[in-house]
């Protein structure tokens, strides 16, 4: 740390304030003419708060959705009083959200919930990624077939997997919009795909191993490695049927041939 | 952001802007909601302002639809979080993001404030009122220096508005802004709405306070609404909300200040309970209006 540099200190018992009601309002601040401060400091606690509250709410609406604006706004409130944003951008904040609201009492008998902030989280970044041309369609026919288990896959800067013991795919993809929503069986676990080929944002459900190989994928690993840890995981793993999902999501950008190991 | 809006207009490779300059043009504040109207206008005797930081991403649609609107209009940088009037020095990843956008767009104008929003390592998300007095003056300077020579351009730098006042402050905030722009060469933002809320919270004359302001140095002129509380004593409080039209106040005020300076680029903002296109066009319209009718006026110098 550097050394605190003039007036510091009045900036500091300024900010404290700012997010802990316990603090009074700052001494070194004033109203004219000798008036009180209070409400006057008050306005920029309400508005550090309630901008933080929205901003929140704008990368986490389908958690809003589901709990309520209230609800929402009351978890919200503890999560920034705990971890206030330490970037300007406000786009990259919440990240500790999920694993906020995974052990937030109040939310405890939605076990879910965290995993459907984690898809919302991965949807904001996939938005604000680079672009980038997806592979085409045709990417792989150029490789000789006794090579094809060598490639080495590069993904996509939006290109994130969400893994779930929950149905937390589906329960995004029916809260997204403002359309009633069926009871929904949260109980079968549910891995996400999330890219942006262009300019949507796109959400799959990933067949069984498909978030092993994609992983695997996006590590660095060759196809070959990749196939043979995803059927590890799961023996119905169909390897053409998740080459073509992922080629179609547009979650690659690039293949090259690999060394042979 | 409807993605259908922005289909066909891939970005291959860095577009090149055309120099459109802001000189005598109202405009407002860009919202994503209104692009879609926006484009079907095509290009307006308009300037669109956005807010630096909403662009700080890496790709995605909000640079596609700020490519889009840059085509056919000039744009107006404005940042939010630079904490310019913070005690601690400025972030400099945050400085290299805003040098990237003004070398990206080629705004007409750039502009940032005089507010803190950073402390330590917490962003508030606020602009935060700071003591002005000869310590926050240097730091300020400081800043302004170092964000004038990234951007190799002069920034223009906005009034605030604000609710309290600190007892360390030892000089009243035209003199602080005045100063501020002589020792940095700084052009200056002069938000009038902001002008009016401070003038109602703290009890002096807006009208005395714009006749102190360093007016010649003015290279944008701001125009919001603001909404009423109360203070500890039950007066009246104004809050800078941007979430309505401009105050009839605000706009005698905004006449008296074009009558003096000339058609200064005028900006309408407005960024919460956004309305439909036409009524934020319809408020620019009555700006553009006033500018017009000052054309021939005799700008005071332009610094």
């Amino acid at each position: 740390m550097l050394p605190p540099e003039p007036g510091f200190s009045s900036y500091t018992t300024f900010a404290a304030a700012l997010i802990d009601p316990a603090c009074a309002t700052p001494a070194i601040v004033t109203g004219p003419a000798s008036k009180g401060a209070v409400k006057r400091y008050n306005v920029y606690r309400n508005n550090v708060m309630v901008s933080l509250i929205n901003a929140l709410a704008a990368i986490y609406p389908v958690v809003q959705r589901i709990t309520g604006a209230e609800f929402f706004r009351a978890m919200a409130r503890f999560h920034i009083r705990a971890t206030p944003p330490n970037s300007p951008l406000l786009f990259e904040y919440g990240r500790d959200f999920p694993a906020f609201i995974e052990q937030y009492e109040h939310a405890s008998l939605m076990p879910w919930l965290s995993d459907v902030a984690r898809i919302e989280r991965a949807w904001l970044d996939a938005y604000h990624a680079a672009d980038a041309e997806p592979l085409p369609a045709a990417a792989l026919a150029k490789f000789p077939q006794e090579k094809l288990a060598e490639l080495i896959f590069i993904a996509h800067p939006a290109t994130r997997i969400v893994r779930s013991h929950f149905s937390a795919v589906t329960i995004v993809a029916s809260n997204r919009g403002n359309d009633p929503v069926d009871r929904i069986d949260a109980s079968t676990p549910e891995d996400a795909l999330i890219t942006r080929p262009d300019l949507d944002v796109m959400l799959r459900r990933l067949p069984p191993g498909g978030a092993t190989f994609l992983e695997s994928l996006m590590s660095g690993r060759t196809l070959g490695e990749a196939a043979a840890s995803a059927l590890e995981t799961a023996s119905s793993f169909d390897i053409a049927a998740n080459i073509a999902g992922m080629i179609e999501a547009g979650a690659f950008i690039d293949v090259v041939l690999g060394e042979a190991r | 952001m409807d993605a259908t809006v922005l289909s066909g207009l891939r970005a291959t490779e860095p577009p090149r802007f055309p120099a459109l300059g802001v000189s005598g043009l109202a405009g407002s504040s860009f919202k994503h909601e209104h692009l879609a109207s926006i484009l079907d206008e095509g290009r307006q005797r308009h300037f669109f302002e956005v807010h630096a930081e909403n662009y700080m991403g890496h790709g995605g649609p909000p640079h596609r639809a700020l490519e889009a609107v840059r085509r056919d209009h000039p744009v107006s940088l404005h940042g939010v979080c630079m904490s310019i009037g913070g005690s601690q020095p400025l972030d400099q990843a945050h400085l290299a993001r805003f040098r990237a956008l003004v070398a990206r767009y080629e705004p007409a104008l750039v502009s940032e404030h005089l507010a803190w929003s950073t402390h330590r390592t917490t962003y508030f998300n606020d602009l935060l009122p700071l003591p002005y007095n000869e310590a926050t003056l240097s730091r300020v300077c400081d800043h302004i220096d170092q964000v004038q020579d990234a951007i190799q351009r002069p920034l223009l730098l906005e009034n605030p508005s604000t609710y309290l006042a600190f007892n360390e402050s030892t000089m009243a905030e035209t003199e602080f802004i005045r100063r501020v722009a002589e020792r940095t060469g700084c052009g200056l933002l002069l938000d009038i709405n902001n002008v009016f809320v401070s003038a109602t919270n703290h009890g002096f004359s807006a009208l005395e306070h714009l006749s102190q302001f360093p007016i010649s140095r003015v290279g944008e002129i701001h125009l919001a609404g603001h909404a009423e509380q109360t203070d500890d004593e039950g007066d009246l409080l104004l809050i800078d909300s941007h979430d309505g039209p401009v105050a009839d106040a605000v706009w005698k005020l905004y006449e008296i200040v074009i009558g003096r300076c000339g058609p200064v680029p005028t900006l309408v903002e407005w960024d919460s309970n956004i309305p439909d296109w036409p009524i934020l066009k319809a408020d620019a319209a009555a700006a553009q209006a006033i500018l017009d009718r000052n054309q021939s006026s005799v700008r005071h110098a332009a610094a």
